[in-house]
């Protein structure tokens, strides 16, 4: 069947899309499946439930979604003074935010490891204090907030510039207080994009390793995480192993994503 | 050149947009395609541009004769013009012109003094002298519209074919440029067949009008005609204001400057129905009057100024109205 | 934009949470990035020049600008590619294949590496074909290249996309009205209109190709002098305890951080446009 189509083009990006994207992305994630799937349930459930692993999955997972959720209630204000006030130095803030986006994750690895470290910059006063930034989980849980929060800033960014001062107004002339027209009516005008934001600060938290290895400590048991754990096996030349992870990994991911997809979808379609 | 158009359908998924179509756009005419919104005008438009296919079938579209259904829209040689004129931003209105002739294989293509001289000439055309090193953002909208004009016509296309032309504009610029467009198709006579929801604007502009709706075409034929002589109480409807008289089970469709008022005392009961003056308005050229008929129902009637002042009526004055005598054809 | 005293909250309000945002921003913007220039003039100037003139950390810099020079146009020309299927046709799987592009923002880095060590490594699908042909591929910069565009792969797609859904065909439809082929179209109509947009995906593309370290450190082999990335010559300084090396190293990749940032403030200055983007 060949439809007639008025722009020309169609047949050749079609082609170069479809095969570009089969080679660098399809073809490598459905071998990496297929590579986990030569080991039998009974070692998936072994390599899955290794005590090494249950504690890497929870550092994982537990310290992106503490990050994540951090991250949202900062991006939240952030975003609101930068778009709602004016200060000296806002512009230059505004644009800095996407410094996480644009540092390579080596140096803010360092970098962070230099501030939060026992003799560092912060790491000093807070050790005073009893507190153990670096090499603990809560250096962990730093490195992904630093990571993850540009996402909330740039995804409501855009909401709340478009957001009207009608409304607010509105709800002004029918005797509403700030902090009342603020909870009931702007902030759930940006939930759906309070939770794409958390979403991506999320995904992306799960999957850093380049931010968290020398601020963590890599400590198994205690401060490893999951793609670490991944690198040690392949170390070891465990492929397997690696691969089983990484899917295993990848199946959550994607699962909790489609999740929070589904429950953004509901609520926005509520806010309609 | 004429376009025939012959049982044309199209359909997306489900939704026919365009059902068994076959019009005669004939030479050198200027035809209107008006109805409401989602009757399919624009999509037949579009068919006969090359920029939208229709469903395989036995449909045929030929200019002067010449099938051209298999004619990519590139080599078609129509003369488009968009809604939103769809200018290249980021080219100077020269450059827009120029942009189908410089696009010309090698051979065909015409040298750069050539092109410069089509350009200008067609600048004097549309009336945009000077306006040449212009961007399309620094322009009004109706000379963006001629821009667009110019630029279609610069490949000198067989048909010229417009989107809604003035859909985009004020209501004052609207009307000039409306002028302004059928002096212009008469001095260079290109068959030309436009879009438009606007009835009034189709009626004053166009040889020919055809009506569409619900994917079929309602009717054709000259203005005069079609706002006369309705073939459906669609069309009655549509093309202007009409009152909707109930008697029993029958309609009757009359035109509010269709109806005579006189004083009560002439009434005649062989013609005339007795009412009450509702309503008064008259800031504008010419006086509405509602009033209301002894079973209730309303009647708009347009009326002369100094037709009213000689009536010197008030609200709830008693007047007889009379429509005009009744037509066959209408039900 | 000024905006009215019902609309706005109560100057001490206002000052507070200015005050938080800043010292929030200041925390996890200023101070890393002040961090970074600091650590890495520690020991003063001779022993940052010094740090880059070693031949190690020259091997690295060319190296990664190797792969980037790589990566990027290929993932430049995927970009344009997928960005004019999906944005100019209709087609089924449509909004399939934009959710497949977004695929490797859910990809941590170390799988995006690994996926190659599975199917070239030396116990791989392929590894065995590979060394009886004596072709290198993990362990060396196809290997590298291979990752960084893994990694990279939707930058330039996610800026176009939304950039061309907007502008929408009116411009090429009138181009084929006016008789244009598919080149004269690209390059003389969509091209001049997504040229900014193009350039920032670029940028965001490249900067992320030369920082990236996750997925090339899985493929590299840390070989120093050959397979050494800049972010990884950057590691292995620092596991040596070499920190100010490591930081001085570090000041060229922040620079390329810093150099990105502003052109993209440029570039949204001269469109008059915020992108929406992320990633």
């Amino acid at each position: 069947m060949s439809k007639r189509r008025v722009i020309p083009g169609f047949g050749l990006s079609m082609g170069f899309s479809i095969t570009y994207l089969s080679l660098i992305i399809l073809i490598p994630l459905v071998a990496l499946f297929l590579k986990a799937a030569t080991l039998g349930p009974a070692e998936w459930w072994f390599i899955l439930t290794s005590p090494r692993m249950i504690a890497a999955a929870k550092l994982t997972f537990g310290a992106s979604a503490a990050a994540a959720l951090v991250s949202t209630v900062f991006g939240l204000l952030v975003t609101w003074v930068l778009v709602r006030y004016r200060f000296p130095g806002r512009r230059l803030l505004d644009a800095m935010v996407d410094l996480p986006f644009a540092l390579p994750t080596a140096v803010a690895g360092i970098t962070l490891t230099a501030i939060y470290a026992p003799n560092g910059w912060l790491g000093e006063t807070l050790a005073k204090w009893g507190i153990e930034a670096a090499y603990s989980p809560l250096g962990v849980f730093i490195a992904l907030t630093f990571i993850g929060f540009p996402f909330v800033v740039r995804t409501l960014q855009p909401v709340m510039e478009d957001f009207g001062s009608e409304c607010e107004e509105a709800a002004a002339t029918l005797g509403a207080g700030r902090w009342v027209i603020f909870r009931r009516v702007i902030f759930p005008m940006f939930i759906p994009a309070l939770i794409t934001g958390f979403t991506l600060a999320f995904a992306r938290a799960i999957g850093e390793y380049g931010s968290v290895i020398f601020i963590s400590g890599n400590l198994p048991m205690q401060t490893e995480i999951l793609p670490l754990l991944i690198v040690s096996q392949l170390e070891q030349f465990k492929y397997e192993a690696a691969a089983v992870i990484a899917a295993g990994m990848l199946i959550v991911s994607f699962v909790l994503l489609f999740l929070i997809n589904l429950l953004q979808r509901r609520l926005s379609w509520q806010n309609r | 050149m004429s376009i025939s158009i012959q049982s044309i359908s199209k359909s997306f998924g489900a939704y026919a947009a365009l059902e068994d179509i076959s019009l005669e756009v004939p030479d050198g005419s200027l035809t209107a395609l008006v109805g409401p919104s989602g009757s399919g005008k624009t999509t037949l438009l579009r068919i006969v541009a090359g920029l939208d296919f229709a469903d395989p079938g036995p449909g045929k579209i030929a200019f002067h004769g010449e099938d051209v259904i298999d004619i990519p829209a590139a080599k078609r040689g129509v003369g488009f013009v968009f809604q939103h004129y769809a200018l290249f931003r980021h080219m100077s209105v020269a450059q827009n012109i120029a942009f189908g002739l410089s696009v010309l294989p090698g051979a065909a293509r015409p040298k750069k003094t050539e092109i410069r001289d089509r350009v200008k000439e067609l600048l004097k055309l549309v009336k945009l002298e000077g306006l040449d090193l212009r961007r399309p953002h620094e322009l009004s909208g109706g000379q963006r519209q001629r821009v667009a004009l110019a630029r279609a016509l610069a490949i000198r296309p067989k048909v010229l074919l417009l989107d809604e032309p003035f859909g985009a504009l004020d209501a004052q610029v609207r009307k000039d440029l409306r002028r302004w467009l059928r002096v212009f198709h008469d001095e260079i006579g290109l068959t030309t067949l436009f879009v438009t929801h606007d009835q009034e604007e189709a009626l004053e502009l166009s040889d020919q009008v055809v009506v569409m709706r619900n994917a079929r075409i309602e009717q054709v034929g000259k203005p005069q005609t079609v706002y006369d002589h309705p073939r459906s109480p669609f069309v009655y409807e549509f093309l202007g204001n009409v009152n909707k008289l109930h008697a029993g089970k029958d309609v009757r469709y009359v035109r509010p400057h269709e109806i005579d008022v006189l004083f009560a005392a002439e009434f005649d009961p062989a013609t005339d129905s007795l009412a009450r003056v509702h309503h008064l308005f008259s800031a504008g050229p010419i006086a509405t009057l509602t009033v209301k008929l002894g079973d209730g129902q309303f009647l708009d009637i347009e009326l002369s100024r100094r037709h009213l002042a000689e009536l010197s009526l008030s609200v709830g004055d008693e007047v007889a109205v009379r429509p005009p005598p009744f037509e066959r054809g209408q039900s | 934009m000024s905006r009215s005293t019902v609309t706005t909250e109560s100057a001490p309000v206002r000052l507070l949470l200015i005050g938080t945002a800043v010292a929030f921003l200041s925390l996890f913007l200023l101070l890393p990035l002040a961090a970074v220039f600091v650590e890495a003039f520690r020991k003063g100037w001779e022993v940052f020049l010094a740090s880059l003139h070693e031949e190690a950390a020259l091997d690295a810099i060319k190296l990664t600008l190797l792969a980037a020079g790589i990566s990027v146009p290929l993932n430049t020309l995927f970009g344009v590619s997928a960005a004019w299927l999906v944005t100019k046709f209709k087609f089924r799987g449509r909004s399939l294949l934009v959710s497949l592009i977004d695929l490797p923002f859910a990809v941590s880095p170390v799988i995006a590496g690994l996926v190659w060590v599975l199917l070239f490594g030396a116990k791989g699908w392929f590894g065995h074909w590979l060394a009886e042909h004596d072709i290198k591929i993990i362990f060396a910069l196809p290997g590298i290249v291979i990752a960084t565009v893994f990694v990279t792969f939707p930058f330039v797609a996610r800026e176009l996309i939304p950039l061309m859904e907007t502008q929408g065909s009116d411009q090429e439809e009138a181009a084929v009205t006016l008789g244009a082929n598919g080149w004269h179209i690209f390059w003389r109509v969509t091209l001049p209109n997504i040229k900014w947009g193009l350039l920032y995906g670029v940028l965001l593309c490249n900067a992320r190709a030369m920082g990236e370290f996750g997925a090339v450190s899985v493929v590299s082999g840390h070989i120093s002098g050959e397979t050494n990335t800049l972010p990884l010559h950057v590691e292995v300084l620092y596991n040596e305890y070499q920190f100010s090396a490591a930081f001085a190293c570090a000041t060229l990749l922040a620079f390329l951080a810093l150099i990105t940032l502003s052109l993209k403030t440029a570039v949204e200055h001269f469109t008059g446009h915020s992108s929406q983007n992320n990633h």
